[in-house]
């Protein structure tokens, strides 16, 4: 499967946080691994944005957007 | 309100098609007026989003081709199973309108305040936010010495080739073509391996920094070869493209 980082994020993540976060270091829970949020893996989803953790590959951040309503779950993030 | 800075809220705001240059029979480049552009950085990107007229919305991101300072212009390659590209490249004429946001991304940025010598590695469309670089080094009056290594499938398909020629001057640009070489051909010939990067890249000791932007197989093949040579993990900024969007499909 075909998939990108986190800087294709980054219109998403300005949007919703307000400034830009692809330098931001986030650290993952599940194997400890801090990578700027631009380095994380990315699958394409028609849900979701989904950042995973480029060693382990957990899901670290989802955001959805419906109905012009954001909901950020930074579920995986240290 | 003394010390409060009016913070920019990043929107969707709509773009004017000023110009389009055909730059290979698949790629071309978009100049656009943005109204209200607060000014970008080399290497950043903006989102496109078109809007069918049953409301079905894609976005795509797409590096920005021009350096700081000159109009927004990006560079789209037409991919056949695409949902943006070929509107892009094939459908939208000057003085049509574009939505966008950004400028977006501060990972993949070189500020001319640099000093080490860069390193930039492109696979294919890969080159588009190296060319924003090398405009921004011209521009800026840096000096930094510079190697671009330029992947690419035939040497038809190399992008900017007559900007890239014509550098010189403390950059130097070496090309491999995967797929077909032409006859005479003194590059280097298929794909971007530990070889030729210990031949093209700058020794680690002397501290360079690197871009890599392409397709993700061919980033981390790169990305892990310079690595190999010694690299750090952290001088090695990479940025990934794929066909679709981040949250969308193709």
């Amino acid at each position: 499967m075909e998939t990108l980082d986190g800087n294709a994020l980054a219109g998403l993540f300005a949007e919703v946080f307000g400034e830009d976060m692809t330098t931001t270091v986030i650290t993952c829970r599940t194997c400890g691994t801090a990578a700027a949020i631009g380095d994380t893996v990315v699958y394409p989803n028609p849900m979701a944005a989904i950042a995973r953790c480029p060693t382990c590959t957990q899901l670290l951040i989802l955001i959805t957007q419906i109905r012009g309503v954001s909901c950020v779950d930074m579920l995986g993030v240290a | 309100m003394e010390g409060t800075a009016v913070q920019r809220r990043l929107t969707w705001q709509v773009a004017n098609v000023t110009a389009t240059v055909s730059e290979t029979p698949s790629v071309r480049t978009i100049e656009l007026a943005v109204p209200d552009w607060p000014g970008h950085r080399a290497g950043q990107h903006l989102d496109v989003r078109l809007t069918a007229e049953d409301g079905y919305t894609a976005e795509r991101s797409y590096s920005i081709a021009s350096a700081p300072g000159e109009p927004v212009a990006l560079t789209v390659e037409r991919l056949d199973d695409g949902e943006v590209s070929p509107y892009l490249t094939e459908e939208l004429r000057v003085g049509d309108q574009l939505e966008l946001r950004g400028p977006v991304g501060g990972y993949f940025v070189w500020e001319p305040t640099g000093t080490a010598p860069l390193l930039l590695v492109a696979g294919g469309s890969g080159v588009v936010p190296l060319r924003a670089i090398l405009r921004e080094r011209q521009r800026s009056g840096s000096n930094v010495p510079v190697r671009l290594l330029y992947s690419s499938r035939t040497l038809a398909d190399v992008i900017y080739r007559d900007e890239l020629d014509s550098y010189g001057d403390g950059i130097s640009v070496s090309y491999t073509l995967t797929r077909a070489q032409p006859p005479g051909w003194t590059g280097h010939a298929g794909r971007v391996t530990p070889a030729l990067l210990a031949e093209v890249a700058w020794p680690e000791h002397e501290g360079p920094l690197a871009f890599v932007c392409g397709p993700t197989s061919f980033v981390e093949a790169v990305a892990e070869g310079l690595v190999g040579l010694g690299y750090p993990a952290d001088r090695v900024k990479t940025e990934r493209f794929g066909a679709s969007g981040a949250t969308g499909g193709r």
